[in-house]
Parts: C-alpha cells; sequence; structure tokens
C-alpha cells in the first residue's frame, strides 16, 4: 500500500510540476525560447502575492488575481523590449538575455525582500494541511488536489486557447511561420507580445502555489527552473499535455525513488529525466527539434 | 485610375538591387503576368507589393492610396494578398485552420471556406488533413484559398505551377482560369510561359531587375517575349499596345 501512495502522492506533486512548466512550454512551443528566467519569474509572482496579502490580509487567490495582469503586462514587455530584440540576433542571444534577467530579478529580490524565506502557507489556513481520505490510510491534501486541478484546467485552457481560439490558431501560425503569417494579416509582434503575456501569467500562477505548498527565497528560482525543464522535456517540448504527462512522471519517480533510498527523491528524478532525454536524443526528435531552434539543418 | 499603381520602384538585397525604377499599372479586373528569368526580380517585386520587402525607393499605390509605408500585415486588410512561391501553409495545421486563420485576418467580401471549396473541390475531402500531408496541388489550392478568404483586390500569385506534377497544374489553373474569368484582378509570376499567356490579359517580361517589354497578351508574340525574356535581341524591347519598356541602361 506504502507504493501505492508514494504514486498518488507523486501524481499530486506531478500536477504542481506541470504547473510550474506550463509558460516554460507554451514559450518554448510558440516563440521557441527556452526562458532561463522562468524560474525566477514564479519566485517574483510569489513575492507580489505575499507583498499583497501582507499589506491587505486578502485571500492569496484574489491576491493572484491583482498579480496576474502585472505578470502579463511584464511579459508583453519583456517580448517588445528584450525577447524580440536578442531573437533578431539568433536563437541563443535570447538564452543568454534571459539568464541576465534571472539575475537581475535575484538580486532585486534579494534587495527587496532581504534573504529570508517567506510563504503564503499562513494566508489559506486549513487548506495548507487538510486532506481527504481515499482509505488505505492514503491521503491526498486539499491543496495538492487543488494544485492538479488547476494544472489540468489551466493545461487544458491553453489546449483550446491554442486549438480553437482564432487568436490560438495565430499563435500557431505564427509559432510556424512569422513572415508567412505576416501575409495573411497577422500582426506577428503583437501575437508574440500577446503568447508571451499569456505565458508569463501563466508563471504567475505556479508562483502563487509554490508559495501556498513551501517557503521561498529570492534565489529559489533556479531550482524550479530544473524541475519545470525536466517536466518540459520529459512531456515533449512545446507540447501541453505532454508537460503534465511530464511533470506527473517526474513526481511519481522522485516519490518512489524516496521510497526506494532517503536520497533517492532527487536523483530519481533527474534519472528518468537523463533516461527520456537520452531516448528522445537517439530517436532523433529532440535533435531535430533543437537543431530548428539553432537554426542548424536537419 | 489603377487599382494597383507601381512607380519607380527599387528593391535591394543587401548590395544587389533586385528591382530597378520599375513602374507598373494594374486595372481592376485584369490579370497581369510577370515573366522573366530566374534571378530577374518577380518574387522580389511581387513582395514587395505585398509589404514583405521593404523599398529603397519608389511607391505602391492601391487605388490611388501610398501604401508603401505600410506593413504586410496591414496590406491584407486593404486588400492585397499574397501566394507565396513554395506555397508556405502552415503545416501542422489543417486544411480548415490555414483557412480560418486568414479568414479572421482578411476583409470582409464574398468569398468564405465554403466558397473556397466550391472553387477548389480537391479540398473537400482533405479539409480535416494536416496541411503538410498533402500532396502538392492540394498544398497550392490551400494556399490560394488562403489568400482568397483574405478577400483581396489584387491577387498575387508567385509561381503557382512551381514543383506540382503536369496533373496538378493543370487543375489549379483550372480553377485560376475559373477566378480570372469571374472577373478577379490578379499579378501573376509565372515561368511557364504558355500557361501565363493563356490567363494574362497584360504580360510584362523582366530582365535583371527592370521591365523590358510590357504590353496586352493579346498583342504580343511568343517570338517576342522569348527574346526579351533571355535579352536576345534588345531592339524587341519595348512598348506593345498601350505598354512600355522602362529602366533601360543609358
Amino acid at each position: 500500500m506504502i507504493w501505492v501512495n508514494q504514486i498518488i502522492q507523486g501524481v499530486m506533486l506531478g500536477g504542481y510540476y506541470a504547473l510550474i512548466a506550463c509558460g516554460l512550454s507554451f514559450m518554448f512551443g510558440v516563440m521557441r525560447i527556452i526562458n532561463l528566467a522562468h524560474g525566477d519569474l514564479a519566485i517574483l509572482a510569489g513575492y507580489l502575492v505575499w507583498a499583497v496579502v501582507d499589506r491587505s490580509g486578502m485571500s492569496p487567490f484574489l491576491a493572484l488575481g491583482i498579480v496576474l495582469p502585472l505578470m502579463g503586462a511584464l511579459g508583453w514587455l519583456m517580448q517588445r523590449f528584450m525577447l524580440e530584440r536578442s531573437l533578431r540576433s539568433g536563437m541563443l542571444v535570447p538564452l543568454l538575455t534571459t539568464f541576465g534577467l534571472a539575475i537581475v530579478i535575484q538580486n532585486l529580490l534579494f534587495l527587496q525582500f532581504g534573504a529570508d524565506t517567506r510563504s503564503l502557507a499562513p494566508a489559506i489556513g486549513d487548506l495548507a494541511f487538510d486532506s481527504w481520505s481515499v482509505g488505505g490510510n492514503i491521503y491526498i491534501g486539499h491543496l495538492a488536489g487543488l494544485t492538479l486541478l488547476v494544472a489540468v484546467l489551466m493545461l487544458g485552457g491553453l489546449q483550446l486557447l491554442l486549438g480553437r481560439t482564432p487568436l490560438g490558431r495565430s499563435i500557431r501560425a505564427v509559432a510556424e511561420d512569422p513572415d508567412t503569417a505576416e501575409l495573411i494579416g497577422i500582426n506577428a509582434r503583437s501575437v508574440y507580445a500577446a503568447a508571451a503575456a499569456i505565458a508569463v501569467m501563466t508563471v504567475a500562477v505556479g508562483g502563487a502555489f509554490l508559495g501556498m505548498r513551501a517557503t521561498f527565497g529570492p534565489y529559489a528560482g533556479p531550482a524550479q527552473l530544473i524541475f519545470a525543464f525536466e517536466a518540459v522535456v520529459i512531456g515533449g517540448l512545446g507540447s501541453m499535455w505532454g508537460t503534465l504527462a511530464g511533470g506527473i512522471v517526474l513526481g511519481v519517480a522522485q516519490n518512489v525513488g524516496a521510497q526506494i533510498a532517503p536520497n533517492g527523491f532527487l536523483i530519481a528524478g533527474h534519472a528518468v529525466f537523463l533516461a527520456v532525454l537520452a531516448v528522445r536524443l537517439a530517436s532523433g526528435d529532440l535533435r531535430r527539434r533543437l537543431r530548428a531552434l539553432l537554426g542548424k539543418p536537419a | 485610375m489603377s487599382l494597383l499603381r507601381i512607380e519607380n520602384l527599387d528593391v535591394r538585397h543587401g548590395q544587389l538591387q533586385a528591382v530597378r525604377g520599375i513602374s507598373l499599372e494594374v486595372k481592376e479586373g485584369e490579370t497581369l503576368a510577370l515573366v522573366g528569368a530566374n534571378g530577374a526580380g518577380k518574387t522580389t517585386l511581387l513582395r514587395a507589393i505585398a509589404g514583405a520587402h521593404r523599398p529603397a525607393g519608389g511607391r505602391v499605390l492601391l487605388e490611388g492610396a501610398d501604401v508603401t509605408a505600410v506593413p504586410a500585415y496591414r496590406r491584407v486588410g486593404l486588400g492585397i494578398a499574397l501566394v507565396p512561391e513554395g506555397r508556405r501553409l502552415f503545416a501542422g495545421m489543417t486544411v480548415e485552420e490555414n483557412l480560418l486563420v486568414a479568414r479572421a485576418n482578411g476583409r470582409a467580401g464574398p468569398w468564405d471556406i465554403e466558397r473556397v471549396l466550391d472553387a477548389f473541390p480537391m479540398l473537400r475531402p482533405r479539409f480535416k488533413a494536416k496541411a503538410g500531408s498533402l500532396s502538392g496541388g492540394e498544398q497550392q489550392a490551400t494556399a490560394i484559398g488562403r489568400a482568397l478568404v483574405t478577400n483581396p483586390r489584387v491577387l498575387l500569385l508567385d509561381e503557382v505551377s512551381l514543383g506540382l506534377a503536369p496533373i496538378a497544374v493543370d487543375r489549379v489553373y483550372e480553377c485560376l482560369g475559373n477566378l480570372i474569368t469571374g472577373g478577379a484582378t490578379v499579378v501573376l509570376v509565372e515561368q511557364d510561359l504558355g500557361r501565363a499567356m493563356r490567363v494574362a490579359t497584360r504580360v510584362a517580361c523582366m530582365l535583371e531587375g527592370r521591365v523590358v517589354l510590357e504590353g496586352a497578351a493579346a498583342e504580343m508574340t511568343r517570338e517576342q517575349i522569348t527574346a526579351a525574356y533571355f535579352g536576345l535581341n534588345r531592339s524587341t524591347e519595348g512598348r506593345v499596345e498601350g505598354g512600355n519598356a522602362q529602366g533601360q541602361p543609358a
């Protein structure tokens, strides 16, 4: 029964990984940008939600409603004034640009909030520790269940947006061929900026849930980036439902690893990531995508 | 008044001047065929009209309004649509999605997806198929349909027969013929001189970035055009029934 419990808890943890990876996957799928500031943007959103909650005493969910448009505007500005310019110099420059942005965000957060860790858990009351019993001494945390539900809704919503709406079709057209998209009347710059805004808003949701389930500090972003990146690679770069599957596989692997050995949590997650990466590279799928990303012939 | 007017257009690719001082007019309902050898500047001219290349000089006017500085995506809303060389479909999207995405960004008008399917019946059974899985002819029909659903006032077609099997070219040209007889205004770049002559009302032959022969298709002989096409006989260059020769070197 303990293995079943670990797998169930792994699925729940996977929901969080999928949530945090959602924006990374969307940004890569649409804009072909690997955003190294992804984790730090999530932490920034966590701090903003914390600051609103701290000042007003409102629920973190309401505070997230205030922070979301701010993060969307930040994404729009990032695209217009930073990523768009760096993309003109090749596909590798955005890597450096977002790496630099990550360092700037970390140090600005340190400057503003200091090194103390923060958490939104005290602001969500029972939700932080209540759970449902599903029998056999297995419990599912309310927050973990909510996180998984939000991840499914957000990834499903993005999938619907991309597949069923005019904006989504424009985003996919621009992602595939921006020059041709302009020839059928799509303003590629605006679509890219809208996509960046959406991506950063999803990052903000991930950051808020991170703050509810754990503590965070100014330098917590890179660790979140690694988990998000692993979930995206396991699930397939740019695939929304794949990202959910990748997050769940990562979460289950970590929990099963922790059951096998005390230090197996991270090792098992990284091992699964490396195994999937090796298979994908061997099959040529990821190699083709990376070549496309780097602008080299397949 | 001409629907489309090009005045002294210069377009450069870096150091290379691909289009040199070209002036052309296209009247409503007219089909202008741009012919010429590879590298003559036909595609560059067409892309400059569509706004995909910024000209180094000259003007592009649509019904008298200067659209030279208007970006490509806004020219679609004004009524200029380009079917690019090589089709350039969104391969990961279905035929339906390729048409829908263009329809959402085009002008209001008679062309909708149903009319495109009527015009290109070959697309009906392939409507839900990914564009990347289509045959060359089906891809070309989708590319033309994608431009048509934006309800263009001027349809620019770049090398529609390139890379297609002869039977597919026949089918595409049969549909194009119906469009043209229906009164569409078309600028057509075509390597196949015979096909271009059959559908065009006017022909402009380009050589090294210049229009060296222009006039009514019915008034031109194949020999005249062939000579201008290869630059074999400069004496053939010139005006033919209301046309003119332009940008001749001093």
